[in-house]
């Protein structure tokens, strides 16, 4: 069970988050012209990443607050958390 | 019956205490301290089992865990379990246990014709012969395996054990209670740190229980027992024995099971049987030992042959003598101190050592007792079937090759030592890279990837001195670091004897002409020769080779056939064995209990009961209840001997004709409250929201941004910049998360905030033609006229003192009011509705009731709401905004999604206006077309029209809007039906939607 480091609460166990997809992801802006293909990249096409990760994690069971974690798929490890509206440098 | 092998005094048993038991009908005596299997050796019983795939007679081969043999049927105050370890399991009065794996029974066993029939049975023979003819698989092959093989049966009855877990965080995890663990615990104690050290074994001490050293002026197992006194005084250490450390997760989560009263004849009164330790450590000390690795030999799985360390703890732990005329076989000098053991006591045994002139201070004074001590000699094959009589003993070359002439010794048990195999398991399991360990012919763990550091035998150092010195000092380091105290512990000196170099031998030829099974995996029946057929067919990565001969795979994980696996791997394929490289260690380390596993989460506990505030009225007053998501909610109100079917038409024909009431608080609510709270509705809805008044209630469907609609209710203008939404039970989480993930990380510009209030209100709705009535009695002060309080209308009013909201809105398609009060009042409020309601013919009604009246009015739910509808599939397209932007307004452009004939709602009626269509029913062109009959949809919700008297569907059908007065065929399969139906209109009842405005 992973331990995550809520950048509002602290350490935290696996089982009081869920888990949100990659962070990466930009919704398009809304009233604007989106190609099928910009759609369809925001929707359904996602990477399949072994190493670093950056992806987005709720805080569920806790203060609520949808999180940016820095993971390793491949290994479990987490470099770094971030607030929501926080920049990953 | 007096126990043959018992010495007369020693041991740690508790002589005092006798203890009967009961062993395949037969019954015995041992002592309170004993393990089944000690027990069963102190009264000579060394056949226990029969081997998995030839049905080889079975004893003993260990003292532990890693035993691979000695596997029982355990009974225990009515209960069974299989798989149970003799070695491990402790006795207690009125213990009963059978053997597994043979039938009819041990002494006598059928499946034992597989041994002779083995040179049928070679690595695999399951893969290759069993596979043909097919119609061979389920009449005989199966029935035959599963009859000849297993560990044993589980129960079939409910488990009465309870089982706990625990949760538990510390600065020091330490997984063994030997010298290293022991040293590592009490300098980190020293240090203030939050210890727990867990043994596996009933008692603490590990290999200073057995072995005869000084620790500063003490035996060695005093100063354990000294040690672990003090531990356990200490507030910031937990000491745990029958605690088995089995699985290494991630960022250092480590999962030990706790046997709690597996030792006792009954689980006590509020104890649980086991106790499930999650425990998050922020440093973990692997101090696992190692186990006796074994030397192959022809018949080598005889009952009688042993682990040498094993034999010498039966003696000095339990007082049993395995044997009157031991033959020791050894590599090293373990197998000498388990002959001077055996000396001590009386009992001569004989040494074959494979080295040629062995030297050191063990030897020495086994020389010193005038032990018979062979060197350059090796057991060729233990002779006996159902236990040793005898062995095959020659002298062996020095590049052991070569074998002498064979002589025959007798014997009644043969004590092996083929030195020492780290415990790695847990180290592996962490992401350590092991690596091999030329000195010792054995893996030990590498890098840390973890927090975890691996010491004493674990780690290949067998010298006790050298362990308690690295151990006290990992224990001080790494607890300073956490505590920052630095309490030094003076390291008190050791007395033991030095060892010389092992022998890097493990495996005796065969001797010419002789076809001797010689096993590497006991428990799994794997030899030799199933290893050389795997690789002279071309199995080559150790991984296939473990998956083909089933090396290594069985319960017991291949503690004691690994590396002699990897031994012959590497010898055949002329490789040194690190880069053959070994098998993935996996949790768990030894088998848990799926009961320790699951824990409480079992029957009424297995999710959480929500109960709304109503709910003991709803019991008082007959209610039978549904589950709903974790909500009890009452499905109908029984009347005498009425069925689920008759009262849910009662209740659903009462408010079409009276007034109902229904228990709503089960529905998802979120408060939304900021000046931004009309933005946010407008991009998560499809329809407009920035015009909606104060005071006025609005439907809404909210989409996924694939399109898919993901929830539908209503929300409400509280005030001007306060508004209440609802969701349906199922999804009231999900809409929540939504929410907040589009506030938080997409806009995050709005200034809104959104709190589940669902717990906070508790509601009931009513509905009915006679509903007004009732409401203006219920609220005399307020003017709830069709004026007052419109279709889609809110008001807030005063229900006998009790602040009350009101919302004109309808999910039965009467006219209906929804009524909330602060949830502590719900049952006053619930109870007002039943007293005044009384005048009207109220009555309240369940879900089965709601299903219908929602069903017969066409309004979707969650099972049109599936997951693969779209707005036009539930003709919600009216609500699609076609001028603003919304959450998955552009997937609806797909082409998919705009097709001609795109599937679309419908009712759906039996042509005999009889049969009700099960829910699932596939509907069909032509009822006999040749499968697979193409679908062209599916039965969503039925239910008994109690506005027209006979069954009534909706389903979503292919090209549904043109499909209205067709006649297809309802079939379901599953319930062998085959109905003739015809289509009509969703809005089956007031298509017009004129009640709920009347
Ligand atoms: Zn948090």
């Amino acid at each position: 069970m992973l331990y995550i480091n809520c950048p509002h609460c602290g350490m935290r166990s696996q089982n009081e988050f869920s888990y949100g997809g990659d962070a990466s992801v930009k919704r398009p802006e809304l009233n604007t012209e989106i190609s099928d293909k910009e759609w369809d990249d925001f929707v359904y096409n996602r990477k399949s990443l072994r190493g670093k990760h950056l992806e987005l994690w709720q805080h569920i069971s806790g203060c609520r607050q949808w999180i940016k974690v820095e993971r390793d798929t491949a290994t479990h490890e987490i470099f770094r958390t971030f607030k929501a509206d926080e920049e990953v440098a | 019956m007096t126990q043959a092998f018992r010495i007369e005094n020693g041991g740690l048993i508790n002589r005092d205490k006798k203890l009967s038991f009961k062993f395949n009908g037969k019954n015995y005596f041992g002592y309170e301290g004993d393990t089944l299997a000690s027990a069963l050796l102190a009264n000579g019983v060394h056949l226990v089992g029969r081997s998995f795939k030839y049905h080889r007679p079975r004893g003993f081969f260990g003292a532990g865990v890693d035993e691979p043999y000695a596997v029982v049927q355990l009974y225990r105050n009515g209960e069974t379990e299989p798989n149970i370890k003799a070695t491990e399991q402790e006795l207690f009065e009125g213990l009963e246990a059978k053997s597994v794996n043979c039938w009819p029974s041990v002494n006598f066993d059928i499946g034992a014709i597989n041994n002779f029939l083995r040179i049928f049975l070679p690595a695999g023979f399951y893969y290759k012969t069993f596979m043909w003819p097919k119609s061979f698989w389920y009449r005989i092959y199966e029935p035959f395996i599963r009859k000849a093989a297993g560990l044993g049966v589980a129960s079939t009855k409910h488990d009465k054990e309870r089982y706990e877990h625990k949760y538990e965080h510390c600065d020091l995890l330490i997984a063994g209670s030997g010298p290293s663990g022991l040293a590592g615990a009490y300098a980190a104690a020293k240090n203030g740190a939050k210890v727990i050290l867990a043994e596996d074994k009933p008692r603490f001490g590990g290999s200073l229980l057995t072995s005869d050293v000084n620790i500063g002026n003490q035996s060695g197992k005093d100063w354990a027992e000294g040690i672990i006194a003090e531990l356990k005084t200490m507030p910031n250490v937990v000491v745990k024995n029958r605690s088995q450390i089995f699985g290494y997760y991630d960022h250092n989560m480590l999962v030990m099971s706790e046997k709690v009263s597996d030792h006792l004849p009954s689980t006590k009164k509020y104890h649980p049987n086991k106790r499930l330790w999650y425990i998050r450590a922020k440093e973990v000390l692997i101090s696992s030992g190692s186990i006796e690795r074994p030397i192959v030999f022809g018949n080598n799985d005889t009952p009688g042959v042993m682990l040498s360390s094993a034999a010498k703890e039966y003696l000095k732990v339990y007082g049993v003598v395995v044997g009157r005329k031991p033959l020791v076989f050894t590599n090293n000098d373990s197998g000498y101190e388990t002959a001077i053991e055996f000396k001590k006591h009386g009992v001569d045994p004989v040494v074959l050592d494979s080295r040629i002139n062995p030297d050191s201070e063990i030897i020495d004074e086994a020389k010193n007792l005038e032990i018979n001590i062979k060197n350059s000699y090796v057991v060729v094959a233990a002779q006996g079937y159902k236990k040793v009589k005898s062995a095959d003993i020659a002298s062996i070359s020095e590049d052991k090759k070569q074998l002498g002439k064979i002589e025959n010794i007798q014997c009644d048990c043969i004590c092996v030592s083929g030195f020492w195999t780290p415990t790695i398991h847990l180290a592996s399991q962490s992401g350590n890279k092991t690596k091999f360990k030329e000195e010792i012919d054995a893996f030990v763990p590498g890098q840390s990837k973890q927090n975890e550091i691996t010491l004493g035998a674990a780690n290949g150092e067998f010298s006790l001195e050298e362990t308690l010195k690295t151990s006290f000092t990992a224990g001080s380091e790494l607890s300073k670091k956490i505590t920052e105290n630095d309490n030094k512990i003076a390291i008190p000196n050791v007395v033991e004897k030095k060892s010389s170099q092992h022998d890097k031998f493990w495996c005796v030829p065969l001797p010419k002409g002789k076809s001797y099974k010689r096993f590497l995996d006991f428990q799994n029946d794997v030899a030799v020769s199933d290893v050389e057929i795997a690789l002279r067919e071309g199995y080559r990565s150790i991984e296939h080779v473990k998956r083909y001969t089933t090396l290594g795979m069985a319960t017991d994980q291949g503690k004691t056939s690994n590396l002699n696996g990897l031994q012959l791997v590497s010898e055949i394929e002329n490789k040194v064995v690190p880069s053959v490289g070994h098998t993935t260690f996996r949790p768990p380390y030894t088998p848990v209990s799926i009961g320790a596993i699951v824990g409480r989460e079992v029957g009424k506990h297995s999710k959480p009961t929500r109960k709304s505030p109503m709910h003991s009225w709803h019991e008082k007053n007959n209610a039978v209840f549904v589950d709903a998501g974790v909500w009890l909610r009452p499905r109908y109100y029984r009347r005498g001997n009425e069925n689920l079917f008759e009262g849910s038409k009662r209740e659903a024909k009462n408010v079409r004709t009276n007034v109902g009431v229904c228990d709503v608080t089960t529905l998802g609510k979120i408060d939304i409250k900021g000046p931004d709270a009309a933005e946010l509705l407008n991009r998560v809805y499809t329809n407009a929201w920035l015009k909606l008044p104060v005071g006025k209630a609005r439907y809404g469907v909210m989409l996924r941004e694939d399109g898919i609609v993901m929830d539908d209710g209503t929300t409400t203008r509280i005030s001007e910049n306060h508004y209440h939404m609802t969701t349906t039970t199922a999804q009231a989480a999900n809409v929540l998360s939504h929410l907040e993930y589009y506030l938080q990380l997409v806009w995050p510009e709005l200034n809104v905030n959104v709190v589940s209030t669902t717990e906070q209100w508790a509601g009931a709705a009513i509905a009915g033609p006679k509903s007004r009535d009732l409401l203006q009695k219920l609220f005399p002060n307020s003017n709830v006229s069709n004026e007052g309080l419109p279709f889609m209308g809110y008001m807030e009013g005063d229900l006998f003192g009790v602040k009350a909201r009101i919302y004109r809105i309808s999910f039965s398609g009467e006219l209906a009011y929804e009524v909330n009060v602060e949830s502590d009042y719900g049952n006053f409020m619930w109870e007002k509705i039943i007293e005044v309601g009384e005048e009207f013919n109220i009555q309240p009604y369940g879900t089965e009731a709601l299903s219908t009246l929602r069903i017969e009015m066409g309004h979707v739910a969650g099972s049109e709401l599936d997951g693969r509808t779209i707005p036009y599939d539930n003709a919600l397209e009216g609500l699609v905004s076609k001028k603003k932007d919304f959450i998955g307004k552009r997937s609806l452009q797909r082409s998919a999604f705009i097709e001609e004939n795109r599937q679309r709602i419908v009712g759906v009626v039996p042509l005999d206006k009889q049969t009700s269509i099960p829910e699932g029913s596939h509907l069909v062109k032509d009822d006999k077309a040749p499968l697979p009959n193409p679908k062209l949809g599916h039965i969503s919700a039925s239910c008994w029209s109690v506005e027209y008297d006979n069954p009534f569907s909706l389903a979503i059908l292919k090209d549904g809007k043109n499909m209205i007065g067709q006649k297809l065929f309802a079939m379901s399969p599953l319930k062998n039906k085959v109905i003739p139906v015809e289509i009509v209109s969703s809005h089956y009842v007031d298509p017009k939607g004129e009640r709920v405005r009347s």
